[in-house]
């Protein structure tokens, strides 16, 4: 599937945080054939594994690399059911003047259509339209008696926007969840793409749950303990150029992509993703996050006794919205940036994050050699 | 459904050719004569039948075919596309929504600054239409301006569908129930010339309506259209204006007239020797077609029906197909009964 097609699918799909598993169906049904393997972690995130090819001779295991996104959406959660309409919380950070005369899906016992209603301007005063409103003031309105929602919903059940995806000029598209299924699509087509290429590492592809939680990143915590990767890149969405942002916050749309530094990137793989993304002339911007990227990267890098890890950022606008837009340009070049980032992995690679290339000084941020001190300990 | 044609239709008001295509393909077996005028309503004539002796009876029905929407007004440098509102549409419901832009349905979205990027207190301001932008995803002003023309109009990208225990949702409900409407009652004869007039500009300061009303000059008028209908739970104990599912809506007086009390007791009786479900729309809410056509010349006596609609003016709107019928079933139980004459004042 192309990576727009597939990228439809994704956003198409109702997956809020904790609830992945249609999504994770289509996530598997995509990566299959592009597999050796394939495991479900307990938490619920999908790893593909596509066994690189080694020399017969070498009898060590592969090296590995894992890349990744996450297919969590943020969505809306029923907090109460008031005269048969529903009252609602988030599940993840949503602007609250987004929601007025939304489409959604319950997710009730069955899906149920629904309108975040909004109060006609005939009857509101100069006053009331210009307050934004609450979120303890917004309603679902499912068009069912009041018994029938009570039969059908209950408190807790998950409430995502209905939108299909848009085409727009230059191929850009607008949809919702974008963020982050947008890096699971970027993230499929770089296993595509090394079906057709030599690779000595194996390749984890991974496509997490529960980043929108914003608190633990679980997905990414857990599955990366489950792959114990030697790199890992983690693909987000990131600021794109657009109305009232300033030119130092964005990444440009349509013009490649950011590869980020900042204390949660090892410098080795950042340094190995701009000389792969110059080498095979793909545009990018170098970014830097002083601190929290809020990604599952800022996870990654502190699995097991660490994983050097590096950044990717997909430039989006209007991100947590419904008409999140992106350029399947830049999709497609991540894929390929990660297929040849994969790819030119080997061995030096490996021992200069090791810190045992010669010649080299001690890398800042490289990984210890750790089992050998554990044992002196003891 | 012709419902579902003509929601799904783009009509703002200005640019309302669609829907009148449409309507015209729906009516013009029923109708002994049409015509469009020169601002673009719909003129229908149905020539009465089965009259006993002459009737001078000359009865106009209005609904009006345009909707609220967008007037593309300015390209910017980077290819973002400033607009207007056409209508009333409140600000808060445009955020995070697809239009479709002129002739060509050119697809773009209204963005807002990422929540990431916020100052706490902006997340409380209301962003007004003069900040937004469509985002058609153009490169630069040229390419902007290679698919979209000023004075383009938009319309919002919602479908018509079936939703909950048998109700609509759509965009344009108002007033493409009251043209649904009007186009079922056309299919019957009546015993006395009946007008049956899709009007243009209804959002925009009624303008259709006034110029039509003058042309026909009827005796009577009944306007035909969706109202508002804000029955959803409230702190305050105010008035929902009308109720989903309690019936056809009739108008004692709004903002724009006072209906005449002889069309409303006409409508009331009728609706209870049938067992058809009515209401009143709360007095003094929003405003109508009616307001032009009761001061037309001499003055029409007038009144308004209407099929409750909630989040009118909004992207989204729902009505009840049950509300509809009964609209369309008191209409066409009360109009036969004009034949006798309308009694003193």
């Amino acid at each position: 599937m192309s990576v727009k097609d597939f990228l439809q699918k994704l956003s198409e799909a109702n997956g809020v945080t904790g609830y992945e598993h249609a999504v994770r169906e289509l996530v598997i049904e995509e990566l299959r054939p592009f597999a050796d393997e394939i495991l479900v972690t307990p938490m619920g995130s999908v790893i593909a594994l596509k066994r690189g090819v080694r020399d017969p001779k070498d009898k060590t295991p592969a090296p590995k690399v894992l890349i990744e996104g996450h297919m969590d959406e943020i969505g809306l959660m029923v907090t109460d059911i008031d005269h048969g309409f529903l009252r609602f919380t988030e599940v993840g950070a949503f602007d609250v003047r987004v929601l007025p005369a939304q489409e959604v899906i319950v997710h009730g016992k069955k899906p149920l259509r629904g309108i975040i209603g909004s109060r006609p301007p005939h009857v509101l005063s100069d006053e009331e339209r210009d307050k934004v409103i609450p979120m303890h003031e917004l309603f679902v309105d499912v068009g069912l008696p009041e018994d029938s929602v009570c039969e059908l919903v209950q408190v807790g059940d998950l409430i995502t926007i209905a939108r299909k995806m848009a085409t727009l000029k230059n191929n850009l598209v607008a949809g919702k969840a974008f963020d982050d299924r947008s890096a699971v699509a970027a993230v499929a087509e770089a296993l595509r793409q090394l079906s057709a290429t030599k690779h000595t590492w194996d390749v984890y592809a991974v496509a997490n749950v529960q980043e929108e939680d914003g608190a633990w990143f679980g997905g990414a915590f857990t599955s990366t303990y489950k792959v114990n990767p030697d790199v890992a890149i983690a693909l987000d969405v990131s600021h794109a150029d657009q109305p009232n942002t300033a030119e130092v916050n964005v990444v440009p749309l349509n013009e490649g992509m950011g590869i980020a530094m900042g204390p949660n990137i090892h410098p080795l793989v950042h340094q190995k993703l701009v000389d792969v993304a110059k080498a095979n002339e793909i545009p990018f911007k170098a970014t830097a996050y002083p601190g929290p990227t809020g990604t599952d990267a800022w996870a990654i890098q502190i699995v097991r006794e660490g994983i050097p890890t590096g950044l990717i950022d997909i430039p989006l606008r209007y991100m947590h919205t419904s008409v999140e837009t992106l350029s399947i340009g830049d999709l497609e070049r991540i894929g390929r940036l990660l297929a040849n980032f994969c790819a030119s992995l080997d061995d030096k690679f490996l021992r200069e994050l090791k810190g045992e290339v010669n010649g080299r000084e001690k890398n800042m941020g490289a990984r210890p050699a750790p089992r050998k001190r554990a044992k002196k300990r003891r | 459904m012709l419902l579902e044609k003509l929601s799904n239709a783009r009509g703002v008001s200005g640019n309302e050719g669609q829907v009148r295509e449409i309507l015209i393909d729906a009516v013009k077996a029923h109708v002994t004569e049409y015509r469009v005028d020169t601002i673009g309503n719909l003129i229908t004539y149905k020539k009465a039948r089965g009259a006993r002796g002459k009737s001078d009876l000359k009865v106009m029905l209005a609904a009006h075919m345009d909707e609220v929407g967008l007037l593309i007004v300015h390209h910017e440098s980077n290819g973002y596309l400033r607009f207007r509102k056409v209508g009333t549409i409140d600000d808060r419901v445009l955020l995070s929504k697809v239009v479709l832009i002129g002739k060509d349905k050119v697809p773009g979205v209204i963005g807002v600054k990422p929540i990431h990027l916020l100052k706490s207190k902006e997340q409380e301001q209301v962003i007004d239409t003069e900040s937004m932008t469509i985002d058609i995803g153009a490169k630069s002003k040229e390419d902007a301006q290679s698919a979209v023309k000023i004075g383009d109009y938009a319309t919002f990208a919602t479908e018509f569908d079936e939703i909950g225990d048998g109700l609509v949702k759509g965009k344009a409900l108002d007033d493409r129930t009251g043209c649904s409407v009007l186009s079922e009652i056309l299919k019957h004869d009546y015993p006395f010339d009946l007008y049956g007039v899709f009007t243009v500009q209804e959002e925009v300061g009624v303008r259709g309506a006034r110029v039509a009303a003058f042309a026909v000059d009827p005796n009577v008028a009944f306007v035909l259209e969706s109202t508002v209908c804000d029955d959803s739970p409230k702190k305050k104990d105010i008035s929902p204006t009308t109720r989903l599912g309690n019936g056809p809506a009739i108008t004692i007086a709004d903002r724009s007239f006072i209906a005449d009390r002889r069309l409303v007791n006409l409508l009331t009786a009728t609706a209870r020797e049938n067992r058809i479900p009515f209401q009143f729309k709360q007095p003094m809410v929003g405003s109508t077609d009616a307001g032009h056509i009761h001061i037309a010349k001499q003055g029409v006596p007038s009144v308004a029906v209407a099929v409750p609609t909630r989040y009118i003016h909004s992207p989204v709107s729902l009505l009840s197909l049950q509300d509809y019928q009964h609209t369309v079933a008191l209409m066409t139980k009360a109009l036969p009964k004009l034949a006798k004459g309308l009694e003193d004042l």
